[in-house]
C-alpha cells in the first residue's frame, strides 16, 4: 500500500505510540483489503462507550486507555489515548441512568458507560449516542470520505447524502479517529459506486411502512450490491429513507443504493449503470409486497401483544409527534408497554414540545441512547412484540427469543392500547 | 487421501493447520455468534449451535451489523476463536474481522472454497494457498 511521507512518519511513531498503533492497524486492514492507499477523512462515527464483558474487565484491571488500545485499536501496547485527531462521534450504545426502573438493564453497565462517556468526552468524542447521527447535526457533505459504523447509518450516508464510507468496524473507526485516515477501498472509489441491480416498483410506495417493505425486498434482491429503484414511488422524506435503508441493510448487506430523481449521485437510470445496459429488473408488485409482509410477520402466532417498540432506527421528532397524536387521550392496556427510541437531542425537543408528556400520560415511554436489540433488554416477561420497523421485526425475535408483529405506527399504537394485534396488509 | 491445492490472496499472513468447518451461508457477527462460547447462534443458520473454536472457518461472506469484527475480536480475547479463515468474497467486515482475530486468512481463491471444501477436511493454510486433504 502506498503511504505518504506524513503517513510513514505516523507509522514510525512521530506522533506518539497511540497514533503509531492506529497506523499499524490501518496497514494490516488495508493489506487485508488489498487497498492501494489511504484516504483522508474528517468524520468518524464509531463506538467506544458501549458496555461489554470484555470492556468491563479491561477497564477494571487496567483503565480506559488500555481498553481503547485493545478494543478500538487492536493493539497490545500500553499508552495514553491522545485527543481525537478528527471529529468523532459515539453511535448508539447502552441505556443511561434515566432508564433505571423502566428498562431491565444492569446498573453496572450504566455506571461503566457513564465513566466511559466522561473519559471519551475529555478526549473529544461527541456523545451523540444514536444510530442516526445524520438526524442530530452530523451530516457529511456529498463526496465527503468518512469512516462510519452502523449499517443503517452507512447506507444513509452513502445513498441519501452521497458521502463515501464503507461499513467500518470498532477497530477501524478507532484507528481513523486518531489518524484521520481509512483505507481507500470499496465505496470510496468512483468505479465502485454504480448500480448493479434494477428494482422496478409496480405497486404504489408512499407510506413509511411501504418504504420499509420495499427496502427489505431490495436487500433480498441485491445482497451486498447496489440496487437502483425506479417505478411507482412517491416523494420519500427522511424517515421513509431511514426505514428503507435500515431494511435493505438487514435483509441483504446493502451499503449503497440509488433512486434516480431522489438521491443525489445518479440522476438517471442510465447514469446509475454508468451507461451500460441496465440488468433486467426485479419486479416489486402486489405479490412481492405481500410476500415481504408475510416474511416479516411469520414469527407471530399469538395476537396478545405485551410490548410495542417504535423508533428503529431512532425516531425523528415527527415520528415522536405522530406517536403522541395517536396516543393522545388514550391509555395503554395494563398488560402492554410502549417504548419509542430517539436520539437524546431529539428527545429534548420532544420534551419541550410536550410530546413526551402526552406519551407518558398514556403510559408510554420515550427512551434515548439505545434500543432493546443493542442492550438485549425488553420489558420483563415479553413474549410478543409489535413494531413499525422492518429491521427490528427481523432481528429482535432472534436476539430475545420473542414473537414479532410488523405493521404501521397506528396499528402498533392500537396494539398497545388494546393489548391485541389487529394489523393486516392494506 | 487426496490433496488439492487452492491458490488465492493473503488476507492475514501466516500458517495454520486444522479441521475445516464449512458454512455455505454468510455469517453474522452481532446476533450471529456467541463470542463467549464460539458458537453460531443465528436460528435459521445451517450451523446453528455449532462451535467454531479451533477450526478453520470456511464461509462465503460476512453479513449483518458493523459489529462483525468486534465480535470476532472478542473470540480471540476470550479464547474461543477459529484458527484460520477462508473467505469467499472479502468485505470491510470480514477483512477487519480476520485482522483483529489475528488468524491466517485467505480470499479470492481459484475455486469456490465452500464447494471444494467439506466440513471435516484437513486444511493447511500457508499465506496464499490452502492445501485441502479430504477426510
Amino acid at each position: 500500500m502506498f503511504l505518504t511521507d506524513a503517513e510513514k512518519a505516523m507509522r514510525d511513531g512521530a506522533e506518539g505510540p497511540a497514533v503509531a498503533a492506529a497506523m499499524d492497524l490501518l496497514l494490516r486492514y488495508g493489506a487485508a483489503l488489498d487497498a492501494s492507499r489511504l484516504c483522508d477523512i474528517r468524520n468518524v462515527a464509531g463506538t467506544m462507550t458501549q458496555p461489554s464483558p470484555v470492556k468491563a474487565r479491561l477497564v477494571k484491571e487496567h483503565g480506559w486507555d488500555k481498553a481503547f488500545a485493545v478494543i478500538n485499536l487492536d493493539s497490545d501496547g500500553d499508552f495514553e489515548v491522545p485527543p481525537m485527531a478528527v471529529p468523532t462521534c459515539q453511535l448508539q450504545h447502552g441505556f443511561g441512568a434515566d432508564a433505571l426502573g423502566i428498562v431491565p438493564y444492569p446498573k453496572e453497565n450504566i455506571e461503566l458507560q457513564a465513566s466511559g462517556e466522561a473519559f471519551y468526552g475529555r478526549h473529544g468524542v461527541n456523545i451523540l449516542a444514536t444510530c442516526t447521527p445524520y438526524q442530530v447535526g452530523n451530516l457529511p457533505m456529498r463526496g465527503e470520505h468518512c469512516a462510519w459504523m452502523e449499517s443503517s447509518a452507512v447506507i444513509y450516508a452513502n445513498s441519501v447524502l452521497g458521502a463515501r464510507t464503507n461499513c467500518e468496524g470498532i477497530a477501524s473507526t478507532g484507528a481513523a479517529s486518531l489518524t484521520g485516515k481509512i483505507p481507500c477501498w470499496g465505496n470510496h472509489l468512483d468505479a465502485n459506486r454504480y448500480g448493479t441491480h434494477l428494482v422496478d416498483v409496480r405497486v404504489q410506495v408512499d407510506s413509511f411502512q411501504d418504504w420499509g417493505m420495499l427496502g427489505y425486498f431490495a436487500g433480498g434482491v441485491a445482497g451486498e450490491d447496489h440496487p437502483v429503484i425506479t417505478g411507482s414511488i412517491g416523494q420519500p422524506d427522511l424517515t421513509d429513507l431511514k426505514h428503507f435503508g435500515a431494511a435493505a441493510a438487514t435483509s441483504g448487506g446493502v451499503e449503497l443504493y440509488h433512486i434516480p430523481g431522489i438521491t443525489p449521485e445518479k440522476p438517471t437510470v442510465e447514469a446509475a449503470f454508468g451507461g451500460a445496459v441496465p440488468p433486467s429488473p426485479a419486479v416489486y408488485g402486489p405479490a412481492e409486497r405481500r410476500a415481504v409482509y408475510e416474511t416479516l410477520n411469520e414469527i407471530g402466532t399469538s395476537a396478545d401483544v405485551d410490548f410495542v417498540l417504535l423508533g428503529c432506527p431512532h425516531a425523528s421528532v415527527d415520528q415522536i409527534r405522530s406517536t403522541a397524536a395517536a396516543l393522545d387521550g388514550k391509555r395503554l392496556s395494563p398488560s402492554t408497554e410502549l417504548w419509542i427510541m430517539a436520539p437524546r437531542a431529539l428527545k429534548d425537543v420532544a420534551d419541550r414540545s410536550g410530546y413526551t408528556e402526552v406519551i407518558q400520560r398514556a403510559g408510554g415511554r420515550v427512551l434515548a441512547d439505545s434500543c432493546p436489540a443493542m442492550s438485549r433488554a425488553a420489558p420483563k416477561g415479553t413474549r410478543v412484540f409489535a413494531t413499525d420497523s422492518a429491521k427490528q421485526a427481523h432481528y429482535l425475535p432472534a436476539i430475545l427469543g420473542i414473537e414479532a408483529w410488523f405493521g404501521t405506527l397506528e396499528e402498533c399504537v392500537d396494539a398497545a392500547v388494546t393489548g391485541r394485534w389487529n394489523g393486516g396488509l392494506r | 487421501m487426496s490433496a488439492v491445492i487452492l491458490h488465492g490472496r493473503t488476507v492475514v499472513p501466516g500458517v495454520a493447520e486444522g479441521e475445516a468447518l464449512v458454512s455455505h451461508e454468510p455469517i453474522s457477527g452481532w446476533g450471529g455468534i456467541d463470542p463467549a462460547r464460539g458458537v453460531i447462534i443465528e436460528r435459521r443458520h445451517e450451523l446453528y449451535g455449532v462451535c467454531f473454536t479451533g477450526k478453520v472457518l470456511v464461509f462465503p461472506s460476512a453479513k449483518g451489523s458493523s459489529g462483525w469484527a468486534g465480535f470476532f475480536q472478542t473470540t480471540r480475547l476470550t479464547g474461543t476463536a477459529p484458527i484460520g479463515m477462508v473467505i469467499g468474497r472479502i468485505s470491510a467486515k470480514s477483512a477487519l474481522g480476520a485482522v483483529v482475530t489475528r488468524v491466517p486468512a485467505i480470499t479470492d481463491l481459484d475455486a469456490d472454497p465452500c464447494a471444494v471444501i467439506d466440513t471435516g477436511d484437513w486444511l493447511l493454510l500457508d499465506n496464499s494457498t490452502v492445501e485441502v486433504t479430504k477426510r
